[in-house]
Protein backbone atom coordinates (compact mmCIF):
# COMPACT_ATOMS: atom_id res chain seq x y z
CA UNK A 1 0.00 0.00 0.00
CA UNK A 2 2.90 2.44 1.41
CA UNK A 3 4.69 1.63 -2.02
CA UNK A 4 1.39 2.29 -4.65
CA UNK A 5 0.74 5.52 -2.38
CA UNK A 6 4.37 6.70 -3.26
CA UNK A 7 4.84 5.96 -6.40
CA UNK A 8 4.78 8.82 -8.83
CA UNK A 9 2.46 6.90 -11.40
CA UNK A 10 -0.07 6.84 -8.33
CA UNK A 11 -0.05 10.70 -8.81
CA UNK A 12 0.15 10.75 -12.10
CA UNK A 13 -3.40 8.37 -12.65
CA UNK A 14 -5.40 10.48 -10.05
CA UNK A 15 -4.17 13.71 -12.23
CA UNK A 16 -5.30 12.24 -15.36
CA UNK A 17 -8.77 11.50 -13.67
CA UNK A 18 -9.40 14.48 -11.98
CA UNK A 19 -9.57 15.80 -15.59
CA UNK A 20 -12.01 13.32 -16.75
CA UNK A 21 -14.81 16.12 -16.19
CA UNK A 22 -13.17 18.80 -17.78
CA UNK A 23 -12.31 16.18 -21.38
CA UNK A 24 -15.88 14.92 -21.07
CA UNK A 25 -17.70 18.50 -21.64
CA UNK A 26 -15.11 18.63 -24.09
CA UNK A 27 -15.87 15.94 -25.92
CA UNK A 28 -19.85 16.95 -25.46
CA UNK A 29 -19.08 20.13 -27.31
CA UNK A 30 -17.43 18.65 -30.29
CA UNK A 31 -20.15 16.10 -30.37
CA UNK A 32 -23.24 18.92 -29.94
CA UNK A 33 -24.51 17.32 -26.67
CA UNK A 34 -24.34 20.06 -24.09
CA UNK A 35 -28.02 20.93 -24.11
CA UNK A 36 -29.95 23.94 -25.75
CA UNK A 37 -28.49 25.85 -23.60
CA UNK A 38 -24.77 25.06 -23.15
CA UNK A 39 -23.61 28.34 -21.16
CA UNK A 40 -25.75 27.08 -18.48
CA UNK A 41 -24.87 23.16 -18.95
CA UNK A 42 -21.20 23.88 -18.65
CA UNK A 43 -21.32 26.18 -15.75
CA UNK A 44 -23.85 23.85 -13.72
CA UNK A 45 -21.29 20.87 -14.45
CA UNK A 46 -17.86 23.08 -13.09
CA UNK A 47 -19.97 24.45 -10.21
CA UNK A 48 -20.50 20.69 -9.25
CA UNK A 49 -17.36 19.53 -9.95
CA UNK A 50 -15.93 22.31 -8.17
CA UNK A 51 -17.98 21.45 -4.85
CA UNK A 52 -17.29 17.68 -4.90
CA UNK A 53 -13.14 18.49 -5.32
CA UNK A 54 -13.74 20.83 -2.85
CA UNK A 55 -15.41 17.95 -0.44
CA UNK A 56 -12.97 15.29 -1.88
CA UNK A 57 -10.07 17.75 -0.57
CA UNK A 58 -11.85 17.58 2.94
CA UNK A 59 -11.67 14.16 2.95
CA UNK A 60 -8.48 13.59 2.89
CA UNK A 61 -7.93 13.91 6.59
CA UNK A 62 -10.45 11.65 7.94
CA UNK A 63 -9.59 9.50 5.54
CA UNK A 64 -5.88 9.24 6.55
CA UNK A 65 -6.98 9.19 10.08
CA UNK A 66 -9.98 6.58 9.46
CA UNK A 67 -7.63 3.40 7.14
CA UNK A 68 -3.88 5.39 9.18
CA UNK A 69 -2.41 6.03 6.18
CA UNK A 70 -1.11 8.92 6.53
CA UNK A 71 0.58 9.33 2.80
CA UNK A 72 -2.70 10.38 1.55
CA UNK A 73 -1.67 13.65 2.37
CA UNK A 74 0.62 13.66 -0.73
CA UNK A 75 -2.41 14.18 -3.38
CA UNK A 76 -4.46 16.82 -1.10
CA UNK A 77 -3.34 19.59 -2.74
CA UNK A 78 -3.89 18.37 -5.96
CA UNK A 79 -6.94 17.88 -5.45
CA UNK A 80 -7.48 21.17 -3.87
CA UNK A 81 -6.02 22.78 -7.05
CA UNK A 82 -8.63 20.81 -9.47
CA UNK A 83 -11.48 22.00 -6.91
CA UNK A 84 -10.04 25.75 -7.82
CA UNK A 85 -9.01 25.02 -11.74
CA UNK A 86 -13.06 23.97 -11.80
CA UNK A 87 -14.62 27.07 -9.86
CA UNK A 88 -12.50 29.32 -12.50
CA UNK A 89 -14.21 27.60 -15.25
CA UNK A 90 -17.20 28.08 -13.69
CA UNK A 91 -16.56 31.78 -13.14
CA UNK A 92 -15.02 32.25 -16.39
CA UNK A 93 -18.34 31.46 -17.82
CA UNK A 94 -20.64 33.49 -15.98
CA UNK A 95 -18.66 36.43 -16.50
CA UNK A 96 -18.20 36.10 -20.04
CA UNK A 97 -21.20 34.52 -21.63
CA UNK A 98 -23.40 35.96 -18.68
CA UNK A 99 -22.21 39.14 -18.16
CA UNK A 100 -19.96 40.07 -20.77
CA UNK A 101 -17.55 41.37 -18.32
CA UNK A 102 -19.88 44.58 -17.81
CA UNK A 103 -18.52 45.88 -14.54
CA UNK A 104 -21.44 47.26 -13.24
CA UNK A 105 -23.40 44.13 -14.16
CA UNK A 106 -21.41 41.79 -11.85
CA UNK A 107 -20.93 44.52 -8.81
CA UNK A 108 -24.77 45.12 -9.09
CA UNK A 109 -25.02 41.07 -9.28
CA UNK A 110 -22.37 40.42 -6.29
CA UNK A 111 -24.50 43.24 -4.64
CA UNK A 112 -27.90 42.13 -4.52
CA UNK A 113 -28.27 38.46 -5.40
CA UNK A 114 -26.96 36.45 -2.41
CA UNK A 115 -26.10 33.58 -3.75
CA UNK A 116 -23.62 35.36 -5.89
CA UNK A 117 -22.50 37.09 -3.34
CA UNK A 118 -21.81 34.03 -1.28
CA UNK A 119 -20.48 32.59 -4.47
CA UNK A 120 -17.71 35.22 -4.74
CA UNK A 121 -17.03 35.55 -1.09
CA UNK A 122 -16.17 31.16 -1.63
CA UNK A 123 -14.18 32.37 -4.69
CA UNK A 124 -12.18 34.83 -2.92
CA UNK A 125 -10.80 33.03 -0.28
CA UNK A 126 -9.99 29.95 -2.22
CA UNK A 127 -7.16 32.11 -4.19
CA UNK A 128 -5.01 32.73 -1.16
CA UNK A 129 -5.28 28.94 -0.50
CA UNK A 130 -3.79 28.60 -3.88
CA UNK A 131 -1.22 31.31 -3.82
CA UNK A 132 0.03 29.54 -0.65
CA UNK A 133 -0.23 26.01 -1.90
CA UNK A 134 3.26 25.47 -3.26
CA UNK A 135 6.09 23.93 -0.81
CA UNK A 136 8.05 27.28 -0.55
CA UNK A 137 4.72 29.28 0.79
CA UNK A 138 4.20 26.39 3.65
CA UNK A 139 7.82 27.39 4.55
CA UNK A 140 7.99 30.83 3.69
CA UNK A 141 4.32 30.96 6.33
CA UNK A 142 5.73 28.53 8.61
CA UNK A 143 3.32 25.60 9.18
CA UNK A 144 1.12 26.54 11.74
CA UNK A 145 0.40 30.00 10.39
CA UNK A 146 -0.17 28.19 6.87
CA UNK A 147 -2.69 25.62 8.30
CA UNK A 148 -4.75 28.26 10.15
CA UNK A 149 -4.38 30.36 6.86
CA UNK A 150 -5.87 27.08 4.94
CA UNK A 151 -8.62 26.62 7.78
CA UNK A 152 -10.17 28.71 5.40
CA UNK A 153 -10.87 25.74 2.91
CA UNK A 154 -14.02 25.07 5.31
CA UNK A 155 -15.82 28.36 4.31
CA UNK A 156 -15.08 27.82 0.98
CA UNK A 157 -16.91 24.63 0.95
CA UNK A 158 -19.65 25.90 3.26
CA UNK A 159 -19.92 29.45 0.67
CA UNK A 160 -20.35 26.60 -2.37
CA UNK A 161 -22.98 24.89 -0.61
CA UNK A 162 -25.20 27.93 0.41
CA UNK A 163 -24.11 29.62 -3.28
CA UNK A 164 -26.08 26.24 -4.50
CA UNK A 165 -29.11 25.83 -1.92
CA UNK A 166 -29.89 29.66 -2.93
CA UNK A 167 -29.64 29.12 -6.58
CA UNK A 168 -32.48 26.02 -6.74
CA UNK A 169 -36.43 26.61 -7.32
CA UNK A 170 -37.47 23.72 -5.27
CA UNK A 171 -35.52 20.88 -5.70
CA UNK A 172 -33.41 21.28 -2.95
CA UNK A 173 -32.04 17.59 -2.46
CA UNK A 174 -28.98 17.80 -4.10
CA UNK A 175 -27.36 20.91 -2.60
CA UNK A 176 -28.55 19.46 0.72
CA UNK A 177 -26.84 16.21 -0.20
CA UNK A 178 -23.28 18.19 -0.44
CA UNK A 179 -24.48 19.81 3.08
CA UNK A 180 -25.04 17.01 5.02
CA UNK A 181 -21.67 15.43 3.45
CA UNK A 182 -19.75 18.84 4.55
CA UNK A 183 -21.58 18.38 8.08
CA UNK A 184 -20.24 14.96 8.09
CA UNK A 185 -16.37 15.93 7.43
CA UNK A 186 -16.77 19.09 9.49
CA UNK A 187 -18.12 16.69 12.33
CA UNK A 188 -15.16 14.65 11.91
CA UNK A 189 -12.84 17.55 12.52
CA UNK A 190 -14.55 18.78 15.81
CA UNK A 191 -14.13 15.23 17.20
CA UNK A 192 -10.65 15.08 16.20
CA UNK A 193 -10.32 18.25 17.87
CA UNK A 194 -12.16 17.45 20.91
CA UNK A 195 -10.03 14.83 21.07
CA UNK A 196 -6.95 16.60 21.64
CA UNK A 197 -7.91 19.19 23.17
CA UNK A 198 -8.89 16.56 25.83
CA UNK A 199 -5.33 14.46 25.54
CA UNK A 200 -3.49 17.87 25.59
CA UNK A 201 -5.11 19.57 28.69
CA UNK A 202 -3.75 17.05 31.62
CA UNK A 203 -0.41 17.44 30.37
CA UNK A 204 0.25 21.12 28.95
CA UNK A 205 3.75 21.00 29.99
CA UNK A 206 4.59 18.26 27.87
CA UNK A 207 3.24 19.99 24.67
CA UNK A 208 5.18 23.02 25.53
CA UNK A 209 8.91 21.57 26.21
CA UNK B 1 -19.28 6.74 -8.77
CA UNK B 2 -20.97 6.52 -11.97
CA UNK B 3 -20.27 3.23 -13.73
CA UNK B 4 -23.25 1.43 -14.47
CA UNK B 5 -24.08 -2.47 -13.95
CA UNK B 6 -25.51 -4.35 -16.65
CA UNK B 7 -28.50 -4.71 -14.20
CA UNK B 8 -29.60 -0.85 -14.92
CA UNK B 9 -29.81 -0.76 -18.71
CA UNK B 10 -33.02 -0.18 -19.73
CA UNK B 11 -34.38 -0.77 -22.92
CA UNK B 12 -33.78 2.70 -24.30
CA UNK B 13 -30.08 2.11 -23.65
CA UNK B 14 -29.48 -0.60 -25.97
CA UNK B 15 -32.14 0.32 -28.69
CA UNK B 16 -30.75 3.48 -30.42
CA UNK B 17 -33.26 6.37 -30.79
CA UNK B 18 -33.75 6.88 -34.08
CA UNK B 19 -34.92 3.36 -34.32
CA UNK B 20 -37.65 3.42 -31.43
CA UNK B 21 -38.72 6.78 -32.40
CA UNK B 22 -39.53 5.11 -35.95
CA UNK B 23 -41.19 2.40 -34.52
CA UNK B 24 -43.83 5.29 -32.58
CA UNK B 25 -43.61 6.92 -35.33
CA UNK B 26 -44.84 3.62 -37.24
CA UNK B 27 -47.43 3.35 -34.70
CA UNK B 28 -48.77 6.85 -35.14
CA UNK B 29 -49.62 6.37 -38.37
CA UNK B 30 -51.54 3.46 -37.60
CA UNK B 31 -53.43 5.51 -35.05
CA UNK B 32 -54.21 8.25 -37.45
CA UNK B 33 -55.69 6.31 -40.30
CA UNK B 34 -57.97 4.74 -37.35
CA UNK B 35 -59.33 8.32 -36.68
CA UNK B 36 -56.57 10.53 -35.34
CA UNK B 37 -57.56 10.98 -31.35
CA UNK B 38 -59.57 7.64 -31.32
CA UNK B 39 -56.72 5.56 -29.79
CA UNK B 40 -54.88 5.60 -27.44
CA UNK B 41 -51.45 7.94 -28.50
CA UNK B 42 -48.11 5.92 -28.20
CA UNK B 43 -46.14 7.71 -25.36
CA UNK B 44 -44.03 10.08 -27.05
CA UNK B 45 -45.44 10.36 -30.53
CA UNK B 46 -46.80 13.55 -32.56
CA UNK B 47 -49.38 13.78 -35.33
CA UNK B 48 -49.12 16.14 -38.32
CA UNK B 49 -51.78 18.75 -37.60
CA UNK B 50 -54.23 19.46 -40.49
CA UNK B 51 -55.94 22.86 -41.90
CA UNK B 52 -53.96 24.84 -39.84
CA UNK B 53 -53.86 28.45 -40.95
CA UNK B 54 -50.92 30.94 -40.23
CA UNK B 55 -51.90 34.08 -38.22
CA UNK B 56 -50.78 37.60 -37.81
CA UNK B 57 -49.46 36.42 -34.24
CA UNK B 58 -45.94 36.50 -35.66
CA UNK B 59 -42.34 37.67 -34.53
CA UNK B 60 -39.27 38.76 -36.80
CA UNK B 61 -36.88 36.54 -34.84
CA UNK B 62 -35.51 33.10 -35.53
CA UNK B 63 -37.38 30.65 -34.75
CA UNK B 64 -36.11 28.35 -31.93
CA UNK B 65 -35.54 24.65 -33.40
CA UNK B 66 -37.67 21.82 -32.09
CA UNK B 67 -35.13 19.66 -30.71
CA UNK B 68 -34.11 22.87 -28.38
CA UNK B 69 -37.77 22.82 -27.83
CA UNK B 70 -38.42 19.83 -26.86
CA UNK B 71 -35.32 18.95 -24.90
CA UNK B 72 -35.11 22.14 -22.53
CA UNK B 73 -38.35 21.66 -20.05
CA UNK B 74 -39.44 22.37 -17.28
CA UNK B 75 -42.23 20.24 -16.75
CA UNK B 76 -41.79 19.39 -12.82
CA UNK B 77 -44.07 15.78 -12.59
CA UNK B 78 -41.73 14.33 -14.83
CA UNK B 79 -38.28 15.55 -12.94
CA UNK B 80 -36.68 18.94 -11.81
CA UNK B 81 -33.42 19.06 -14.49
CA UNK B 82 -34.39 20.97 -18.05
CA UNK B 83 -33.75 17.28 -19.68
CA UNK B 84 -35.78 15.31 -17.81
CA UNK B 85 -39.32 15.43 -19.13
CA UNK B 86 -38.24 14.49 -22.35
CA UNK B 87 -36.38 11.48 -21.42
CA UNK B 88 -39.64 10.58 -18.30
CA UNK B 89 -42.69 12.21 -20.20
CA UNK B 90 -43.09 9.46 -22.36
CA UNK B 91 -45.02 7.98 -19.38
CA UNK B 92 -48.03 10.51 -19.74
CA UNK B 93 -50.98 9.20 -21.99
CA UNK B 94 -52.38 12.53 -23.77
CA UNK B 95 -55.22 10.15 -25.06
CA UNK B 96 -57.81 9.76 -24.11
CA UNK B 97 -58.52 13.06 -22.48
CA UNK B 98 -60.80 15.33 -20.95
CA UNK B 99 -61.01 18.76 -19.39
CA UNK B 100 -63.47 19.69 -17.38
CA UNK B 101 -65.08 23.20 -18.14
CA UNK B 102 -67.25 24.78 -15.09
CA UNK B 103 -67.56 27.18 -12.08
CA UNK B 104 -69.22 29.99 -12.80
CA UNK B 105 -70.64 29.77 -15.95
CA UNK B 106 -73.93 28.96 -17.47
CA UNK B 107 -72.48 26.20 -19.77
CA UNK B 108 -70.49 23.55 -17.94
CA UNK B 109 -69.15 21.27 -20.18
CA UNK B 110 -66.99 18.23 -20.25
CA UNK B 111 -64.82 18.44 -23.52
CA UNK B 112 -62.79 15.32 -25.04
CA UNK B 113 -60.05 15.72 -27.51
CA UNK B 114 -62.40 15.75 -30.47
CA UNK B 115 -64.28 18.23 -29.48
CA UNK B 116 -61.46 20.68 -28.49
CA UNK B 117 -60.27 20.58 -31.71
CA UNK B 118 -63.88 21.49 -32.92
CA UNK B 119 -64.05 24.98 -30.55
CA UNK B 120 -62.51 27.21 -33.24
CA UNK B 121 -60.04 26.90 -36.04
CA UNK B 122 -56.45 25.92 -35.65
CA UNK B 123 -53.84 28.65 -36.43
CA UNK B 124 -50.08 28.58 -36.29
CA UNK B 125 -48.83 32.06 -33.57
CA UNK B 126 -45.46 32.12 -33.07
CA UNK B 127 -44.65 33.42 -29.92
CA UNK B 128 -41.71 34.38 -27.80
CA UNK B 129 -41.76 32.25 -24.62
CA UNK B 130 -40.10 33.84 -21.84
CA UNK B 131 -39.36 31.71 -18.60
CA UNK B 132 -38.75 32.92 -15.43
CA UNK B 133 -35.38 31.80 -15.08
CA UNK B 134 -33.95 34.18 -17.64
CA UNK B 135 -33.74 32.02 -20.62
CA UNK B 136 -36.31 31.96 -23.85
CA UNK B 137 -37.19 30.82 -27.01
CA UNK B 138 -39.32 31.22 -30.29
CA UNK B 139 -42.46 28.70 -30.55
CA UNK B 140 -44.35 28.36 -33.48
CA UNK B 141 -47.20 26.88 -31.51
CA UNK B 142 -50.67 25.61 -32.97
CA UNK B 143 -54.11 26.45 -31.06
CA UNK B 144 -56.93 29.06 -30.87
CA UNK B 145 -58.01 31.74 -28.48
CA UNK B 146 -58.59 31.07 -25.01
CA UNK B 147 -61.33 33.50 -25.38
CA UNK B 148 -63.35 31.24 -27.66
CA UNK B 149 -63.27 27.87 -25.30
CA UNK B 150 -64.73 30.52 -22.63
CA UNK B 151 -67.37 31.70 -24.91
CA UNK B 152 -68.58 28.40 -25.28
CA UNK B 153 -69.58 27.84 -21.36
CA UNK B 154 -70.58 31.53 -20.79
CA UNK B 155 -69.00 32.64 -18.02
CA UNK B 156 -71.62 34.43 -15.70
CA UNK B 157 -71.84 38.04 -14.31
CA UNK B 158 -70.28 37.06 -11.13
CA UNK B 159 -67.34 35.60 -13.08
CA UNK B 160 -64.20 37.10 -12.20
CA UNK B 161 -60.89 34.83 -12.73
CA UNK B 162 -60.05 31.78 -14.68
CA UNK B 163 -58.35 28.79 -12.59
CA UNK B 164 -56.26 26.02 -14.48
CA UNK B 165 -55.47 22.96 -13.15
CA UNK B 166 -52.54 20.10 -14.33
CA UNK B 167 -53.16 16.29 -14.36
CA UNK B 168 -51.52 14.74 -11.83
CA UNK B 169 -51.61 11.56 -12.07
CA UNK B 170 -48.65 9.58 -9.93
CA UNK B 171 -49.00 6.05 -12.22
CA UNK B 172 -48.22 8.40 -15.24
CA UNK B 173 -45.70 11.08 -13.17
CA UNK B 174 -43.46 8.98 -10.77
CA UNK B 175 -41.23 11.36 -10.38
CA UNK B 176 -44.21 14.37 -9.45
CA UNK B 177 -42.88 13.23 -5.51
CA UNK B 178 -40.01 14.91 -5.76
CA UNK B 179 -41.18 17.98 -7.84
CA UNK B 180 -40.74 20.24 -4.43
CA UNK B 181 -43.94 21.52 -4.93
CA UNK B 182 -47.29 21.29 -4.48
CA UNK B 183 -49.05 18.87 -6.84
CA UNK B 184 -51.85 18.98 -8.89
CA UNK B 185 -50.02 22.29 -10.63
CA UNK B 186 -52.56 25.10 -10.51
CA UNK B 187 -52.58 28.42 -12.37
CA UNK B 188 -55.06 31.20 -12.70
CA UNK B 189 -55.50 34.37 -14.72
CA UNK B 190 -58.06 37.37 -14.18
CA UNK B 191 -61.46 37.00 -16.57
CA UNK B 192 -60.47 40.13 -19.12
CA UNK B 193 -56.63 38.53 -19.08
CA UNK B 194 -57.73 35.37 -20.24
CA UNK B 195 -60.18 36.92 -22.86
CA UNK B 196 -57.50 38.96 -24.09
CA UNK B 197 -56.55 37.47 -27.97
CA UNK B 198 -53.10 36.73 -27.29
CA UNK B 199 -54.32 33.91 -24.54
CA UNK B 200 -54.33 30.77 -26.64
CA UNK B 201 -54.76 27.31 -25.82
CA UNK B 202 -52.00 25.37 -27.80
CA UNK B 203 -52.61 21.73 -28.97
CA UNK B 204 -49.52 21.62 -30.70
CA UNK B 205 -45.99 22.92 -32.23
CA UNK B 206 -43.91 22.54 -35.20
CA UNK B 207 -47.19 21.70 -37.52
CA UNK B 208 -47.58 18.73 -35.36
CA UNK B 209 -49.39 17.55 -32.01
CA UNK B 210 -47.39 18.85 -28.53
CA UNK B 211 -45.49 16.23 -27.49
CA UNK B 212 -45.62 15.32 -23.87
CA UNK B 213 -43.08 16.94 -22.64
CA UNK B 214 -44.23 20.53 -23.81
CA UNK B 215 -47.93 19.83 -22.03
CA UNK B 216 -49.30 17.06 -24.40
CA UNK B 217 -52.16 17.47 -25.03
CA UNK B 218 -53.52 20.69 -24.53
CA UNK B 219 -51.87 23.92 -22.35
CA UNK B 220 -52.73 27.31 -22.25
CA UNK B 221 -50.14 30.14 -23.53
CA UNK B 222 -49.60 33.68 -22.39
CA UNK B 223 -46.88 34.95 -23.88
CA UNK B 224 -46.82 38.09 -21.94
CA UNK B 225 -46.28 36.23 -18.67
CA UNK B 226 -43.68 34.05 -17.40
CA UNK B 227 -43.54 30.17 -18.84
CA UNK B 228 -44.32 28.99 -15.27
CA UNK B 229 -47.82 30.86 -15.97
CA UNK B 230 -48.89 29.02 -19.57
CA UNK B 231 -49.75 25.92 -17.76
CA UNK B 232 -49.60 22.58 -19.52
CA UNK B 233 -51.82 19.25 -20.13
CA UNK B 234 -54.82 20.93 -18.88
CA UNK B 235 -57.60 18.75 -17.01
CA UNK B 236 -60.07 21.71 -15.09
CA UNK B 237 -60.46 25.12 -16.14
CA UNK B 238 -62.76 26.70 -13.53
CA UNK B 239 -64.73 30.07 -13.49
CA UNK B 240 -64.41 31.48 -9.65
CA UNK B 241 -64.98 34.88 -8.40
CA UNK B 242 -61.73 35.03 -6.25
CA UNK B 243 -58.01 34.99 -7.04
CA UNK B 244 -57.50 31.28 -7.76
CA UNK B 245 -54.46 30.05 -5.65
CA UNK B 246 -51.62 29.12 -8.08
CA UNK B 247 -48.32 26.83 -7.23
CA UNK B 248 -45.46 28.65 -7.81
CA UNK B 249 -46.76 31.27 -5.47
CA UNK B 250 -48.08 29.05 -2.97
CA UNK B 251 -44.28 27.44 -3.40
CA UNK B 252 -42.78 31.09 -2.54
CA UNK B 253 -44.91 33.90 -2.51
CA UNK B 254 -42.44 36.97 -2.21
CA UNK B 255 -40.25 35.19 -5.79
CA UNK B 256 -43.50 34.38 -7.68
CA UNK B 257 -46.56 36.59 -7.58
CA UNK B 258 -50.26 35.71 -9.23
CA UNK B 259 -49.80 38.26 -12.35
CA UNK B 260 -45.75 37.53 -13.37
CA UNK B 261 -45.96 39.62 -15.98
CA UNK B 262 -42.48 39.43 -17.83
CA UNK B 263 -40.92 43.04 -16.88
CA UNK B 264 -37.21 43.97 -17.12
CA UNK B 265 -38.11 46.37 -14.10
CA UNK B 266 -39.12 44.17 -11.22
CA UNK B 267 -36.40 41.41 -10.64
CA UNK B 268 -36.76 38.30 -8.97
CA UNK B 269 -35.26 38.68 -5.70
CA UNK B 270 -32.39 36.09 -6.69
CA UNK B 271 -31.79 37.37 -9.41
CA UNK B 272 -32.08 40.06 -12.26
CA UNK B 273 -35.35 39.72 -14.86
CA UNK B 274 -33.59 42.75 -16.86
CA UNK B 275 -31.59 39.85 -19.65
CA UNK B 276 -32.38 36.50 -20.68
CA UNK B 277 -30.69 34.17 -23.19
CA UNK B 278 -32.29 33.01 -26.22
CA UNK B 279 -31.66 29.21 -26.30
CA UNK B 280 -29.12 29.09 -28.94
CA UNK B 281 -27.27 32.36 -28.49
CA UNK B 282 -24.60 32.96 -26.41
CA UNK B 283 -24.47 36.06 -25.03
CA UNK B 284 -27.48 37.51 -23.29
CA UNK B 285 -30.07 40.06 -24.98
CA UNK B 286 -32.71 42.58 -22.93
CA UNK B 287 -35.87 41.53 -21.84
CA UNK B 288 -38.86 43.43 -23.61
CA UNK B 289 -41.45 44.77 -21.41
CA UNK B 290 -44.72 42.52 -21.66
CA UNK B 291 -41.99 40.08 -23.57
CA UNK B 292 -42.64 42.41 -26.22
CA UNK B 293 -46.40 42.36 -26.39
CA UNK B 294 -47.33 45.96 -25.52
CA UNK B 295 -51.14 45.49 -26.40
CA UNK B 296 -51.67 44.11 -22.68
CA UNK B 297 -50.39 46.77 -21.23
CA UNK B 298 -53.88 48.37 -20.88
CA UNK B 299 -55.06 45.43 -18.56
CA UNK B 300 -52.97 46.65 -15.81
CA UNK B 301 -53.78 50.54 -16.27
CA UNK B 302 -53.38 52.03 -12.83
CA UNK B 303 -52.06 49.12 -11.29
CA UNK B 304 -48.36 48.95 -9.72
CA UNK B 305 -46.41 46.13 -11.35
CA UNK B 306 -44.00 46.24 -8.56
CA UNK B 307 -46.47 45.17 -6.02
CA UNK B 308 -48.51 43.20 -8.45
CA UNK B 309 -45.47 41.09 -9.83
Amino acid sequence: MKKILFSPWTKRALFTLCLIPAFLLIWRGFSGDLSANPVEFIEHRTGDWALRFLLITLSVTPLRKIFEQPLLTRFRRMLGLFAFFYVCVHLLMYLTFDQMFSISGILADVLKRPYITVGSAGFLMLIPLAITSTAAMVRRLGPKRWQLLHRLVYFCALAGVIHYYWLVKSDVREPLMYGGMLTLLMLFRVRMWLAKGAKSKPQPTVVGA
Amino acid sequence: MLIRKPADLRHSDVTPKQFYLNRRRFLAAGSAIAGAWALPTPAGATMKLDNVTKSAYTVNEKITPLADITSYNNYYEFGTDKGDPSHYANTLRPSPWQVQVGGLVNKPKTYDLDSIMKIAPLEERIYRHRCVEAWSIVVPWIGFPLAALLKQVEPNAKAKYVAFQTLYDPKQMPLGNRAGIELPYVEGLRLDEAMHPLALLAVGLYGETLPNQNGAPFRLVVPWKYGFKSIKSIVKITLTDKQPPTTWNIANAREYGFYSNVNPTVDHPRWTQSQERRLGELFKRKTLMFNGYPEVASLYTGMDLRKNY
